[in-house]
């Protein structure tokens, strides 16, 4: 017997639809592998990882603020992908926006700046992520540079620049010499929905984000433009559409997106600008725009499955001692089942005997 | 295995008493969800004998001729070779089943030789190899050098590779798809004598095309599929082209109307000494291309691909721009620096010679493919917005209108066959009434009842007063339907001839880049 790969007539769409939960449900198989090797208890984990932090309000309202930020970003990223741009350095573009609002919010700290100070802040972090996407984006127009290589190299800038501000020129001096910014003014804080809670505005303008990123896939000339240049780039030059300027533009808006993600982090639940405001955002959200199915609404819901493995995470280790680094390697066993689950939408397996005994044929 | 029902084949039997069959299928069935591509098939197919499979597109043809190969698995039914039944691919080509497909499969960068190394075992010597490749290549009159690189030969020369890769391993059987496609008169004459000397040598041939002459005058023995189903085994030198046809299509083709009340009008598309660089590695500089083409006119252009074609057709298109506006005129504009888009809003409509991947998104539904030539100047889009119902009316449109055959309303291009999926293309910009069209290869691998509708499509718009330029390979076809036609070589274009001067023989020389009268073709610049 042997097992062979069968193209298919047609991209199967239940397969589309289903395979993010077969890559879900062989990487958790892997994670009880994994939890059985470290000498714990593998239900006990998968009930710390995903049954515990569903039975809290505050649990679940930290999924959704720890989805905030993973959603809007995927959701740019997706469109660069369906362009065929490939966006890597949404971290460092998160990072930028978050310096830029920031920049803001130190300049106006103790001032009687009204309430547009917030809306100055995401306008400014949004400009500054879109202005950094464009360094990659640029270089691979005009140059034909690698643009995974180059926003990835470009991450680690982001990074030190952050860390060079907060330890340097932006230090709070009543901080005791921690490297962060002084707590920012009410003005320049997002908005609790509930008070005495988490969730915040954030969460309200990630799910705008998400309707009109599926209104401009879906019903858009634009969006229609995006999809053929990834899928077909011959045929989209035939029909008129410019690849190099979709590139452009979708690392512009995914940049955008990212540095809007960073500020709203900033200025929304951590409150002041510091290194590690971020527990790899840029990165895990690759893995909630390909687990979403480059889909608007699929990277809404992988975004939270993928926000309850950062809680859950969090609440292994301190339950039972679980090593918070293991979130990181269920995250990257996943990527790596869906991209393998992927290849299912376009192929079938079949099962072919070895002396050729006639299989029938499966629809 | 499922029980079917056996056809009586009394020509074969009657042919061979005594021998058994080299290969044989029997009630050979494939199933894809559910449409039957190859329904209860038996075919014969003895050594020594040309056996011609005859079907429009989408009758099962390349179905047939994989599950052969052992390419694709049968649902049911069984392929016996010499009376043995032949289990997967590595067994067909061990017991001697060779092909040579209609798409090429070799690396422009690899030489002759390591491109045939590629596609063998490799258990002998590279050297050994190149030894037998020149050897198998003179024995058969195949001339090929085995140091020159893919990209330097003619289209004639690559398909030479394929057969000497295939003889190579000394196949008994040898399925050949549709091999005069690209071959020029001259070329196509060569390759039947090989074919006669391979039948000659006691192997079988199984030869599919839908070129019922040529069937006709190599084969002796044909099977027609229809529609997945076997129709019946002949001898074609006993049929008529007629009677051929009529079993093909189940019916008698459409006669294409002769285009003789045409009047030309005013010209239309008019390029000025066009000169361009290419834009690949191995493209061909086009070189003072210049003609004048009117309403109602169809000039045609013939010649080997690869001598220029394709960097036309994206020079006209405005798929490539041109520095002089002057170069393309489009409706008296000069259109040279303009984007495909704004030659569309002239009123100019495209069709390139690739269907998959150019012409169409495979991936994506009709509907979608309607929008991507159609968002320029069709209604489709509103302040940014797709209005899918006039993309889907556009659809619908092209469905009825040139009989695109599909398994649903709005299917993802890339599971239609190549007959329909092109007639949908070519409906998709004849429903925008375009006054230029410029078409490549509008037939190419496109069975004969596609064909009759998509060149009776180009005659009815030139009727109307459009402008077509028709790039073909295909003589019959650009006789059929062009008014002129010159022969693009080299990337250079011959001065058009008018069709009922236009002999074979005269465009099989100007395709062969031999000029027919010196004197002109030193001043082939202002043609």
């Amino acid at each position: 017997m042997q097992l062979v790969l069968e193209k298919r007539a047609e991209r199967s769409n239940t397969i589309a639809l289903v395979s993010p939960l077969i890559a879900i449900a062989l990487t958790i198989v892997t994670m009880v592998i994994l939890f059985a090797i470290l000498g714990k208890n593998p239900l006990l984990a998968l009930h710390a990882y995903f049954i515990a932090p569903l039975t809290d309000s505050y649990s679940l309202q930290e999924i959704a603020v720890k989805a905030t930020p993973l959603v809007m970003i995927a959701i740019g990223l997706s469109l660069c992908y369906l362009a065929n741009a490939w966006n890597i350095g949404a971290e460092g573009q998160f990072l930028i926006g978050a310096v830029a609002g920031s920049w803001f919010a130190v300049k106006t700290q103790g001032t009687d700046a009204g309430a547009w100070v917030l809306p100055a802040m995401l306008v400014l972090a949004a400009a500054a992520g879109a202005l950094y996407a464009l360094i990659p984006a640029i270089c691979k127009v005009k140059f034909g540079a690698s643009e995974i290589l180059t926003s990835l190299m470009l991450v680690y800038v982001a990074d030190l620049l952050l860390d060079y501000l907060v330890r340097g020129p932006w230090r709070d001096p009543h901080g005791f010499n921690f490297p962060t910014t002084a707590e920012f003014d009410p003005v320049a804080t997002v908005p609790l929905l509930i008070e005495g809670g988490r969730l915040h505005l954030g969460s309200i303008i990630v799910l705008l984000v998400v309707a009109a990123a599926a209104i401009l896939l879906a019903r858009t000339i634009k969006g229609f433009e995006i999809r053929v240049v990834g899928a077909a780039p011959r045929a989209a030059r035939f029909g008129g559409f410019n690849a190099n300027q979709l590139i452009i533009l979708t690392f512009a808006v995914s940049g955008a997106l990212a540095g809007l993600a960073g500020i709203i982090e900033v200025a929304g639940p951590v409150g002041h600008l510091q290194p590690g405001i971020s527990p790899g955002y840029g990165f895990t959200a690759i893995i909630v725009a390909f687990l979403g199915r480059l889909n608007p609404l699929g990277i809404l819901i992988a975004g939270l499955f993928l926000a309850l493995t950062f809680i859950g995470g969090e609440q292994a280790q301190i339950a039972m001692k679980i090593p918070l680094d293991v979130t990181k390697v269920f995250q990257g066993v996943l990527l790596f089942y869906v991209l393998a689950c992927d290849s299912l939408i376009l192929y079938r397996f079949k099962l072919v005997s070895s002396n050729q005994q006639v299989t029938r044929g499966v629809g | 295995m499922q029980a079917h029902q056996r056809m009586l084949d009394p020509t074969s039997k009657g042919l061979h008493s005594g021998e058994s069959p080299l290969l044989q299928t029997a009630g050979l069935t494939k199933r894809y969800g559910d449409f039957l591509a190859n329904d209860c098939i038996d075919i014969d197919i003895w050594p020594g004998e040309i056996h011609a499979l005859l079907g429009e597109n989408g009758a099962g043809k390349s179905t047939l001729v994989k599950a052969i190969y052992g390419l694709i698995q049968p649902s049911a039914g069984e392929i016996r070779w010499q009376g043995e039944r032949l289990s997967g691919p590595s067994d067909a080509r061990r017991r001697g089943i060779g092909m040579v497909f209609q798409h090429f499969s070799l690396f422009d960068n690899l030489t002759v030789a390591e491109n045939v190394a590629l596609g063998l075992d490799g258990k002998e010597s590279f050297k050994h190899m190149s030894a037998r490749l020149e050897q198998v290549s003179k024995l058969y009159g195949l001339p090929l050098d085995p140091r020159r690189e893919v990209w330097q030969l003619s289209v004639g020369e690559r398909q030479r590779i394929e057969i000497v890769r295939a003889l190579m391993q000394d196949p008994k059987f040898l399925i050949l798809d549709e091999p005069t496609a690209v071959l020029t008169p001259q070329e196509a004459d060569q390759l039947f004598i090989v074919l006669e000397r391979l039948k000659a040598e006691g192997r079988a041939i199984l030869y599919i095309s839908h070129k019922l002459e040529e069937v006709k005058r190599l084969c002796d023995t044909a099977t027609i599929l229809r529609g997945g189903r076997k129709i019946a085994t002949c001898n074609p030198r006993l049929e008529t082209a007629a009677s051929l046809a009529r079993m093909m299509v189940g019916g008698d083709i459409k006669e294409v109307k002769a285009a003789s009340a045409r009047k030309t009008t005013v010209p239309r598309l008019v390029v000025n000494d066009l000169s361009l660089a290419p834009g690949e590695a191995h493209g061909v500089r086009l070189e003072h291309i210049s003609f004048e083409l009117k309403g109602g006119e169809i000039l045609g252009i013939a010649g080997v691909a690869g001598n220029g074609q394709d960097e036309l057709f994206a020079a006209l298109s405005g798929e490539r721009l041109s520095k002089d506006p002057g170069t393309v005129v489009i409706e008296g504009i000069a259109a040279g620096h303009l984007s495909i888009t704004q030659r569309r809003k002239l009123g100019a409509a495209f069709v390139p010679e690739e269907r998959l991947g150019h012409g169409a998104a495979p991936r994506m539904k009709l509907s979608e493919n309607a929008l991507l030539t159609g968002h320029a100047a069709s209604g489709m889009v509103h302040r940014g917005f797709i209005d899918t119902a006039a993309t889907l009316k556009t659809v619908d449109s092209a469905t009825e209108r040139f009989d695109v055959r599909k398994a649903k309303r709005d299917p993802e291009a890339g599971s239609l066959s190549g007959g329909n999926l092109q007639k949908f293309i070519v409906g998709r910009e004849i429903l925008r009434k375009p006054a230029v069209l410029v078409v490549g290869q509008p037939t190419w691998g496109v069975d004969a009842g596609a064909a009759a509708v998509i060149r009776q499509a180009l005659l009815d718009l030139a009727t109307a007063g459009a402008a077509v330029l028709v790039t073909s390979q295909d003589l019959d076809e650009l006789s059929e339907i062009a008014n002129r036609i010159a022969v693009m070589f080299h990337g250079k274009l011959s001065a058009p001839l008018a069709t009922s001067e236009a002999s074979r023989e005269k465009l099989g020389l100007l395709m062969g880049g031999s000029s027919l009268e010196p004197k002109e073709a030193a001043h082939a610049v202002g043609a």
